[in-house]
């Protein structure tokens, strides 16, 4: 009796399991393509390391439908990113703008690999003058004498 | 031992850049309306849906425009600081209810207690974006011209309000 009950309980449970509709097919693909396009290059500023497109948080998908609205009113792509650029700054670009002030950044990583190669050539170029001395003839000498009596120790 | 220098002198340099990115908050994102008008909005009050609020109401005095919603976690956290300063009488708060259902808006204020003069109520958050809202809560100064002056993010602390609002208040108030 109480498999009966309990087998006829999880068979219940089973009804709320239905199967959601799958969304409809996309009416506008030319616009879904522009609004993937420019949530690609804007950030979300929750989960901030990715992009509108990405994201799955509250604002993204408000922001997505914004870019969707703004690009059915007839808004040039680049409207769009002013628009979000006026209200949340340069951070919503997820590809920071090359300004002055993120010279630094764009342009740092190969400041550094120059600074480094030029250090290294200048301290090799250091090293191989130094090794031009030649050896006086003493020391050759004595350099030979050491070396043809470690033969004897092996 | 001067060999040691040049490393050692590049090694201070990376340090002091390691410790100032470690201070700073990327979730403080700074708001481009600063020393900008106040974006102009026209939504009905919270309480009254035949009434509406628009910044332009507020010109001539200075207030706070604070960002909160009945789900949100860090608000009931600020609230207290709220409803303290709204006893203090400083300043005018106004809210922008964002992204709620009316009616949950209005039952939170009556359990916690209501700082607002007026509550603006902004359902499909179409103000916050214009606000550049990303998180609430968050709160916006604004001064006689409707210009606003700073933007607070995250919960208002005592800390915050005693240092850097109230004094920024008083300050266009004198104005």
């Amino acid at each position: 009796m109480r498999k009966l009950i309990l087998s006829l309980l999880l068979m219940a449970a089973t009804l709320s399991a239905v199967a959601g509709e799958a969304p409809p097919a996309s009416e506008d693909p030319a616009l879904d393509a522009r609004v993937q396009a420019i949530s690609e290059e804007l950030r979300c500023l929750v989960c901030q390391n990715q992009t509108i497109a990405d994201s799955h948080a509250d604002l993204a998908i408000d922001l997505k439908n914004q870019v969707r609205k703004m690009l059915k009113n007839g808004m040039s792509d680049k409207q769009v990113v002013s628009f979000m650029v006026e209200r949340y700054g340069d951070f919503v670009l997820y590809r920071p703008p090359v300004k002055n002030t993120t010279w630094l950044l764009w342009f740092g990583p190969f400041l550094l690999i120059a600074v480094g190669l030029g250090t290294l050539y200048l301290k090799l170029r250091r090293r191989s003058d130094q090794n031009i001395q030649a050896l006086s003839a003493e020391d050759h000498e004595a350099a030979v004498k050491l070396l043809n009596s470690g033969k004897d120790l092996s | 031992m001067r060999r040691f220098l040049l490393p050692l002198g590049i090694f201070i340099v990376l340090l002091v850049f390691l410790g100032a990115g470690l201070r700073l908050n990327p979730r403080e994102v700074p708001s481009p309306f600063i020393g900008k008008s106040a974006p102009a909005f026209n939504l009905t009050q919270l309480h009254d849906e035949g009434k509406t609020i628009a910044p332009e109401n507020l010109k001539g005095q200075v207030w706070l425009l604070n960002v909160w919603a009945s789900w949100c976690v860090s608000c009931r956290q600020e609230h207290p600081v709220l409803l303290d300063l709204s006893r203090r009488g400083i300043v005018t708060i106004i809210g922008l209810d964002y992204k709620d259902e009316r009616e949950s808006g209005i039952s939170w204020l009556q359990q916690h207690g209501n700082p607002y003069s007026t509550s603006a109520y902004d359902r499909d958050g179409r103000v916050g974006i214009d606000y550049g809202v990303y998180g609430v809560p968050e709160t916006f100064v604004i001064d006689k011209k409707g210009v606003v002056r700073m933007k607070h993010i995250g919960p208002l602390t005592p800390e915050s309000l005693d240092k850097k609002i109230i004094p920024l208040v008083k300050e266009l108030q004198g104005a």
